[in-house]
């Protein structure tokens, strides 16, 4: 058995998210190097602050403005950050209940190493150079030595050119596997071959094999070879160009049951006039030069199929 | 006043799972799951044309992969139609479905599976996706660190040390042993701090596994088992998505839902909690009140072995399991799932007079 296919794959977004009334007043306020919360019914500051009471549920609006500066409550000691996190150097994960709030906000606080931090301890916001709305407005807290300050105050939560939405950038890396069936399939066309696997139990032939009959639910595990020719089941005529895809519009876009297949896969077809394709319409594949798999398929001359021999397989 | 049972006597008749490794390349999803979906049928000698409904727990973050659950669904033999359904969560709330659908009495059989492939990703990261998006996720605190911020709040309290964590974690690679399935089997040294106070030791191993159940109802499953597990109550529930609201060293959730599934009503002998990281254990037995008299993680628990997405079905199996064993009359089984024990699900397993 050979070794099974490996490729690097990079899964990344960047996350619009608008934003509630009480997210946005927070987050402006950052900007604005204000930290504001949320008082609940029940009187206690939430800080960050919600849109809706965690307890009741209900719509909280009552915005007031609390210290820069808190007391840790918990703290883990992080010797070696990982990509996105807030500081580059060893740092501590803390909780930190401001000065005013009830409740903690988790962030990174820069410190000299784990001696020098325990629960309890005084800390203070340390502002971001530069601002614009977000969570990371807190570059991170430092050590503090003054005492608690002042109840918190009411604000009104206006301030100009309020964000109303963040853009979250996420990227995860891994490393791929498409697993046994797959690589023999993908091994196989970069041999310009087509390989199948066929069901032991209903012997139906699957292309691209996935390893599973889904119909009978056991591993299809003995390799056939299919094609190169086959049928086209049924087609459409795409109209709108793809971005970054260099083929001129109309093109044919179809299913293909290559010969022994039971199953039809995706394919481009050209070599022929897009309104002159048709079901039944026997193809082969077009290999380019040193691709792994077929550039489209073009029609092999043959007389077409009889619709008896595919009807099964549209 | 008594609670009052569930609607309809329901049990899990049979419970599978693959073996746990750190990797799995030479399998996709589909092709490491299969087996087990085998294993649990022909433990009941059903085919899968006999099951009602079929649920399953997976997330594909873990590996990148989309729509890995309908390549999943191959290895069920889906065609012609079944009834399914799927949760991003673990496997566990797709047996809580599974078993709803049961005591609304459209189906008097279930198969449910779970399974998790961590190792082409970095699941530390991967897990803080499913964090607050506004004001948590930017920071990318990651699995480890919000556990560790938990088991500092732990320490500070009074409720644990760190000899303890460790006393947590020998006993359950020790219990191992007895597990062919599990990752790390047999006690080892508790190694460096990953995130302070959290040691090597205390953090559950990274990798890749499934596992599968089948429950039954009634008659319908004294045939299809010697000594089913019968479900006496089941409940889950969920507590403030802020870390900062929580309190870390208690959970409220567990004990809530322990106590909807009836849990409390008289002792179990075993407990088969989902505690990935040491010290979410010291907080489980506190919320659950389970004495020393009560057997912890007989099967090694998720220290020993912790397929994301599958860890909290397996723990509802291997209580399931020794009750069939006759090794439980009555047993706790708990799920978790999100950063420090956020949401909760304890079923209560019990098997009948002998």
């Amino acid at each position: 058995m050979p070794e099974v296919l490996k490729a690097p794959l990079i899964v990344e977004f960047p996350f619009t998210r608008s934003l509630g009334p009480v997210q946005s007043a927070f987050l402006t306020g950052l900007r604005e190097r204000t930290v504001l919360g949320v008082r609940t019914s029940a009187g206690k500051v939430l800080v960050p602050p919600v849109e809706y009471d965690p307890v009741t549920a209900e719509e909280i609006r009552d915005l007031v403005e609390v210290g820069a500066t808190g007391t840790v409550t918990t703290w883990a000691w992080n010797h070696e950050p990982r990509p996105g996190q807030p500081l580059d150097t060893p740092f501590a994960w803390v909780l930190v209940e401001l000065d005013g709030a009830d409740t903690a906000l988790l962030h990174a606080l820069d410190a000299e190493g784990p001696d020098s931090v325990r629960t309890g301890m005084r800390v203070r916001v340390r502002w971001a150079a530069e601002r614009t709305g977000t969570i990371k407005d807190i570059a991170c807290f430092e050590p503090y030595d003054g005492e608690q300050q002042a109840q918190p105050r009411p604000h009104g939560g206006e301030f100009e050119d309020a964000v109303t939405g963040i853009v979250a950038p996420a990227r995860l890396d891994y490393t791929y596997s498409p697993g046994r069936a797959q690589t023999g399939y993908i091994n196989a066309l970069a041999e310009q071959r087509a390989v199948g696997q066929r069901c032991p139990s209903c012997r139906k032939v699957y292309v691209p094999p996935r390893g599973a009959c889904p119909t009978c639910g056991v591993a299809t595990d003995e390799q056939v070879e299919v094609g190169p020719a086959g049928t086209v089941t049924t087609y459409c005529i795409v109209n709108i160009k793809a971005k970054n895809l260099d083929i001129e519009v109309p093109y044919v876009y179809a299913h293909i049951a290559l010969d022994g297949a039971d199953l039809a896969l995706h394919g481009r077809i050209a070599g022929i006039p897009y309104d002159q394709v048709r079901m039944g319409l026997r193809v082969e594949p077009v290999w380019r030069e040193g691709g792994r798999y077929p550039d489209h398929y073009r029609p092999t001359g043959e007389p077409d199929a009889d619709y008896e021999t595919y009807k099964e397989l549209i | 006043m008594a609670a009052a049972g569930p609607l309809r006597d329901v049990a899990i008749v049979a419970f599978g799972q693959s073996d746990h490794t750190r990797t799995s390349d030479e399998h996709s999803e589909v092709e490491m799951l299969m087996p087990v979906l085998h294993d649990v049928l022909a433990r009941t000698g059903l085919k899968t044309s006999d099951i009602g409904f079929t649920c399953s727990g997976s997330s594909d973050y873990l590996a990148g992969r989309a729509f890995s659950f309908t390549m999943a669904l191959d290895g069920v033999g889906a065609w012609p139609p079944i009834s399914e359904s799927h949760v991003e969560m673990d496997g566990a709330w797709a047996l809580y479905e599974a078993w709803v659908k049961i005591l609304t009495g459209e189906v008097d059989t279930a198969l449910v599976y779970s399974y998790g492939k961590s190792s082409p990703g970095p699941v530390r990261d991967v897990l803080t996706r499913q964090l607050d998006p506004y004001y948590v996720a930017p920071l990318w605190p990651d699995s480890v660190a919000l556990a560790a911020l938990q088991a500092q709040a732990l320490i500070d309290a009074g409720e644990t040390d760190e000899a303890a964590l460790a006393g947590v974690a020998a006993r359950s690679r020790e219990s191992a042993l007895a597990n062919s399935h599990a990752q790390v089997r047999g006690a080892r040294p508790q190694g460096d701090y990953l995130v302070r106070p959290l040691r090597t030791g205390d953090v559950p191993p990274v990798g890749d596994g499934a596992a599968a159940v089948i429950l039954a109802a009634g008659d319908r499953a004294r045939e299809l088992c010697e000594r089913p597990a019968w479900i006496r109550g089941m409940d889950h529930r969920i507590e403030a998505h802020s870390l900062g609201v929580r309190d870390l060293t208690d959970s409220p959730s567990a004990r809530l839902a322990a106590e909807k599934a009836g849990a409390f009503q008289r002792p179990v002998d075993t407990a088969e909690l989902h505690a990935p990281f040491s010290s979410q254990e010291v907080v489980l037995r506190k919320a659950l009140r389970l004495g020393d008299e009560v057997t912890v993680n007989p099967s090694g628990g998720a220290l020993a072995a912790n397929p994301m997405m599958a860890a909290g079905l397996i723990r509802l199996g291997e209580a399931a399991a020794r009750v069939q064993r006759g090794e439980s009359d009555r047993a706790l089984a708990h799920a978790t799932s999100g950063p420090c024990l956020q949401q909760n699900l304890v079923a209560v397993l019990e098997g009948e007079a002998r």
